[in-house]
């Protein structure tokens, strides 16, 4: 059995009174494609955002690629590619230059710069339209662009926050096929959020279904369908977290929306 | 490529690329130095002072370190609201780094625009005492605009929102540029201006140029370059303590 490449322990996230993840335990085997299931507020960015080292845990211990998240920052950020939830591109340069800011700041090799990033934007189809400058792109195009600057440093880990959020079919279909084509040829691990259970059941090869900051299932779709005695995965992941939709509260329990609501509690 | 000159590198290719950034920021102190240095040029005169214009130009570029460098932190405000400082905080860089690049890129903008106020102060009439010190200038300058630059990040990583960062502008940057000795001398003015300006740090930023400039000191010397020194490291102290504080 391979080694787990992402392992969490006991995680703990508490923002002030609100506990946003709750001792989260799982691990990921390297080269699995992973997803994280769960209504707003149930933990998920917070849990990606730890793993990447914009928030450290409350307590608990979470190792990527070997390395302790918390105490070796630089290792394992050199080990995970991220695609935020949001968007993180520099709108006032070109598609090329914010390739190479990135290049840059991961320290790929002067030389391999050149030739990593044409083949990436080749492989999402922005090469044309590379000279451009980012706030003339669409939606799809910034994902997409994103995706491969993600990549760019040659991660052992994918992380991809919600990516699909408001694109059209056609470019959630064409980033899916790049993201599996990506793990089957380099052995990548994928981690990924989604609210759409459709593209956790074609895509994931585990799906941990997550609430309330804690994981209440993991295995595959038929294992959840089995387990909950369903049909299909989205009967299995209402029986899991509820039909009732989600308070203020735990809507917003993402780190900076949980500041600010912390933040304008104490003005109040 | 280095990382400390990609950072900076991208400052001055978001600088260059926003033309209208480049004439607003000179607009205002070329509209002080029109509308002051001539408005109240006549009055400053029959006082018996002298010329105001040379009076008022070391002032007006210490006015446009002081803008444009605080107005920079702007940048690291967007950066945060519009997602780009993640991307800069997850690689394995150090924060202190990615400050530093930032800030370099920062102060280059600012020093550069204050050289350009220094150009049209000249071209209005502005001559220095001595056009040999020209170059003491430009040091007393990159001073200020490091420190000035590293402040402005200091209070970006401190507030959320661009309303946040506004009523810091109203509070503490008008402040601090009308109560020195930016726009009149401190020595015949009232005791309480001349007690909160021999407060503010900038008055001796004004005097040490003024010195350099235009042969003219208030505190002396010596004096302006030991404030100057203490307050260029407290900013950038300051700045990277803030900085390091920022969860994206």
């Amino acid at each position: 059995m391979p080694k787990p490449i992402i392992v969490a322990e006991n995680v703990v996230k508490r923002f002030g009174k609100i506990t946003a993840v709750n001792g989260i335990s799982f691990e990921v085997k390297a080269g699995e494609i992973f997803a994280f299931l769960g209504p707003n507020g149930a933990g998920k960015s917070t849990t990606i955002k730890m793993l990447t080292t914009m928030l450290r845990p409350t307590s608990g211990r979470l190792i990527l690629n070997g390395h302790d998240v918390t105490r070796e920052q630089d290792r394992a950020r050199k080990s995970f590619g991220i695609v935020f939830q949001d968007p993180s591109l520099e709108e006032e340069l070109t598609a090329y230059e914010n390739m190479q800011f990135h290049a840059v700041l991961y320290g790929v090799p002067r030389n391999d710069q050149g030739k990593r990033i044409e083949s990436l934007m080749r492989l999402v189809d922005l090469w044309e339209r590379k000279d451009s400058m980012v706030k003339t792109y669409s939606g799809g195009m910034r994902r997409r662009l994103e995706i491969a600057r993600g990549l760019l440093h040659h991660p052992k880990v994918l992380f991809l926050d919600e990516p699909t959020l408001g694109l059209d079919t056609q470019t959630r279909n064409l980033m899916w096929d790049y993201v599996k084509k990506l793990s089957k040829s380099e052995g990548m691990t994928i981690f990924f959020t989604t609210h759409y259970l459709d593209e956790a059941e074609a895509v994931a090869g585990r799906i941990a279904i997550v609430d309330h900051g804690n994981i209440v299932a993991t295995g595959n779709s038929n294992a959840l369908t089995k387990q909950t005695g369903t049909k299909r995965l989205e009967q299995a992941y209402l029986k899991l977290t509820g039909e009732s939709i989600r308070d203020e509260t735990s809507l917003s329990n993402d780190g900076l929306a949980v500041r600010t609501q912390l933040r304008n509690s104490r003005l109040r | 490529m280095n990382v400390i000159y990609i950072l900076w590198l991208r400052q001055m290719k978001r600088y260059v690329r926003s033309r209208s950034r480049i004439v607003g920021a000179i607009g205002q102190p070329l509209l002080f130095l029109l509308a002051l240095g001539y408005g109240l040029g006549a009055v400053y005169e029959q006082a018996g002072e002298g010329d105001y214009l040379q009076f008022l130009v070391p002032g007006i570029i210490i006015q446009t370190l002081l803008f444009s460098g605080v107005f920079w932190g702007v940048q690291i405000l967007f950066d945060k609201r519009f997602g780009f400082l993640k991307e800069m905080l997850v690689a394995p860089v150090s924060r202190l780094r990615i400050l530093l690049g930032n800030a370099l890129g920062g102060a280059t903008i600012s020093i550069t625009q204050a050289i350009l106020v220094l150009i049209i102060s000249f071209a209005l009439g502005f001559r220095p005492y001595d056009w040999w010190l020209l170059p003491v200038a430009f040091l007393i300058m990159v001073a200020l605009g490091l420190m000035l630059t590293s402040f402005g990040a200091a209070i970006a990583s401190m507030v959320e929102d661009f309303q946040g960062f506004q009523s810091i502008n109203n509070f503490l940057i008008f402040p601090l540029f009308f109560l020195s000795s930016t726009l009149y001398p401190l020595t015949n003015a009232p005791d309480i201006l001349r007690i909160i300006g021999s407060l503010n740090p900038l008055s001796y930023a004004v005097d040490a140029l003024r010195f350099v400039l235009i042969n003219q000191t208030h505190f002396g010397i010596t004096k302006d370059l030991i404030v100057i020194g203490v307050a260029l490291v407290v900013s950038i102290v300051f700045a990277v303590n803030r900085f390091n504080r920022i969860e994206a």
